[in-house]
């Protein structure tokens, strides 16, 4: 499926910045911003709703510390309740300080790195994935927004976008979906 | 300008007159004689009152069962710091009975003197944390706080009465007035060769000496701060106030990391002069820093809500909240980092002060690491609960309930022993000091503009944002 799309490329984020605001106020719909570094309050200005993430690694913490509790419950005090250097392994509670220092380290360890993991899951990051960068120059010292065309005359957008401060307007014809 | 209003004045003076009178009845309540203990413990076995029953019920219980129980009970006591005593007991259990009331005697009769220290050094613990994170956020140069400095310098006000009232206490227990201090108990330490050894540091004059150095530092490096921020408002050309700031305030961080230390020893570990902990400098300091912070966060909202600070956003509560919830799991880190080395060791001069905390104050030791740490942990985790005043005032006034218990853990097990409850004396003594502190640092917020306009970091303080 075709769709026509309008890469305006600028080369300072503060410009960015405000085009970003009179593009969303003229109800235009943004597909996607690239820029070379993260712009302080661009995901505001466009909109974007805020990240999950912390959510999730609160929760990853949960079932980490969750995991060390039952394993040394079961090594420790249920599966061989050895006299080791007199450390009562009566029940866990009596033993609980020894293994503190292992639930911490396996909460921060499981909190870490399942949240890394979603965070490269959720944004389709891994090895040998095709870069889908529009314009290279966006990594160096452009700053790229992408505008649906789709219902919206070309000509008087593209107008539009150069009176926002735009350096460079392309019109783009897209052959297959992003993802 | 800030003007006290006249509601928050009566309202300390009546704390201060009901802490005192309270204080007062405390003293009095004191028994006297060994006569008065029996007394007492007589007409507490048939019901259930305020005067920690519970407690003096299981008092009676050790000395009536066999003398291993009451061995490992004793050295741990206030009077019966020594083994010497706690093995002659052991030959004359005859007539154990009256040495056994006399020890509940000096127990009850230290009750409101452990009271007053406890909330004497509370609250100058408070004002000793606000006057270190100001002295930070100098150092730093930190671009968020300078909007609420006026508020750390009203809470620092407190430092210098504070600190007299605490070198008074001092005084008096180090020169054996009362029986706080075992190692100032000069018939203790005749029989005791472990404070013997200790007594080139742990003497009177010396205690008063040091402290007087410590509390002259710290009041002097006030001084010169509040002085220097108030020139700086007025002649803020060239930064020539500020910059003198920024070196005291350097100056005084050093200075206080060593004193603090010291006074820890001083003035808290050395209730238990047989015990010695490295890192317990460090505890105080997390106990008093973050007690520091969390005032400055509720003295902040309060003033906000009542429409003084309006240059103080949401943001700066957020930051606030952060400091609050960081330093407090840094407080449990130091407290289990401490319990835990002990504990794993057990090692047995070392492990009987966890030993008495963990048999007599079961509930104030392990309710204080909820207060402390669980309740602070998932209560200011989330970001947007961080800005939410009511929240922060929530979590504030369980952290500083749970720092006095903290300090009550620190204090009452070597000076009372089994026979604490927090009764009369206790929320009496914390009364008092409320409305002072109250009354001084509502007085002090009065003369000074509220906001620092010739700080060069105001401009940037206004229109933080997080």
């Amino acid at each position: 499926m075709a769709s026509t799309v309008i890469h305006a490329l600028y080369i300072d984020d503060d410009i960015l910045m405000d085009a970003v605001k009179k593009v969303r106020a003229e109800h235009y719909h943004i597909e996607e911003v690239f820029t070379p570094f993260p712009v302080h309050g661009l995901d505001k200005a466009m909109g974007l709703p805020h990240t999950r993430l912390a959510i999730t690694a609160f929760l990853y913490g949960c079932v980490g510390l969750t995991v060390a509790i039952t394993m040394m419950n079961y090594i420790m005090i249920e599966d061989w309740p050895q006299n080791i250097g007199g450390k009562p392994s009566f029940s866990f509670l009596e033993n609980m300080p020894a293994f503190v220092p292992i639930m911490f380290e396996l909460t921060v360890f499981f909190a870490a790195h399942l949240m890394v993991i979603t965070f490269y899951m959720r944004s389709k990051l891994w090895p040998f994935k095709k870069a889908e960068n529009p314009d290279v120059r966006t990594t160096d010292d452009h700053f790229l927004m992408e505008v649906d065309a789709a219902n919206h005359d070309v000509n008087k957008l593209t107008e539009f976008l150069s009176d926002t401060g735009a350096v460079e307007i392309k019109v783009v014809t897209k052959q297959e979906d992003k993802h | 300008m800030y003007t006290i209003s006249s509601k928050i004045k009566l309202f300390s003076i009546i704390l201060v007159v009901v802490g005192a009178i309270g204080l007062i009845a405390g003293f009095i309540a004191a028994p006297s004689s060994i006569e008065d203990v029996k007394e007492i413990m007589a007409s507490h076995d048939g019901h259930a009152d305020d005067h920690a029953p519970v407690a003096l019920g299981k008092v009676e219980n050790h000395a009536k069962t066999d003398a291993v129980v009451h061995d490992d009970v004793k050295p741990n006591g206030a009077f019966e710091g020594n083994t010497h005593k706690a093995a002659n007991d052991n030959q004359k259990d005859a007539h154990g009975e009256d040495e056994h009331y006399e020890h509940i005697l000096h127990q009850l009769q230290n009750r409101p003197w452990a009271s007053l220290y406890i909330a004497a050094f509370f609250f100058f613990m408070i004002a000793l944390g606000v006057l270190v994170f100001y002295a930070i956020q100098f150092a730093a140069q930190a671009g968020w706080s300078p909007v609420l400095f006026r508020i750390m310098e009203a809470i620092t006000a407190y430092l210098l009465p504070g600190g007299i009232i605490m070198f008074v206490i001092l005084a008096l227990s180090g020169f054996h007035i009362n029986h706080l201090f075992v190692w100032a108990d000069p018939e203790v330490v005749a029989h005791d060769e472990l404070i013997q050894g200790k007594s080139g540091w742990l003497n009177g004059t010396g205690l008063v000496i040091r402290a007087a150095i410590f509390l002259a530092g710290w009041c002097i490096y006030r001084h010169f701060a509040v002085k220097y921020s108030r020139k700086q408002d007025e002649d803020s050309a060239g930064n020539v106030w500020y910059k003198k700031s920024f070196k005291i305030a350097a100056g005084f961080l050093v200075f206080f990391i060593y004193t603090e230390s010291m006074m820890s020893w001083d003035w808290i570990m050395s209730f238990d002069p047989h015990w010695f902990s490295t890192l317990f400098g460090w505890y105080v300091f997390a106990s008093l820093f973050v007690s520091g912070i969390t005032v400055i966060a509720l003295i902040t909202i309060y003033l906000k809500s009542k429409g003084y600070l309006d240059f103080v956003n949401n943001s700066h509560i957020h930051d606030l909240a952060k400091f609050m919830f960081g330093i407090s799991i840094f407080w449990t880190y130091l407290w289990f980092s401490q319990f835990m080395l002990i504990w794993y060791s057990n090692i047995p001069e070392e492990v009987t002060y966890y030993i008495t905390r963990i048999e007599d104050y079961k509930l104030p030791f392990f309710g204080m690491l909820v207060m402390n740490f669980l309740f602070p942990l998932l209560l200011l985790m989330n970001s947007d609960f961080k800005r939410i005043n009511w929240f922060v005032v929530m979590a504030g006034v369980v952290i500083l309930c749970g720092h006095y218990i903290d300090v009550y853990n620190m204090v009452m097990p070597a000076t009372v022993g089994e026979s604490w409850f927090i009764g009369l004396p206790e929320v009496s003594a914390v009364l008092l000091f409320l409305g002072l502190f109250l009354f001084i640092v509502f007085s002090a917020l009065t003369k000074a503009p509220l906001l620092a306009k010739g700080n060069p970091f105001i401009e940037e303080s206004k229109h933080f944002h997080y």
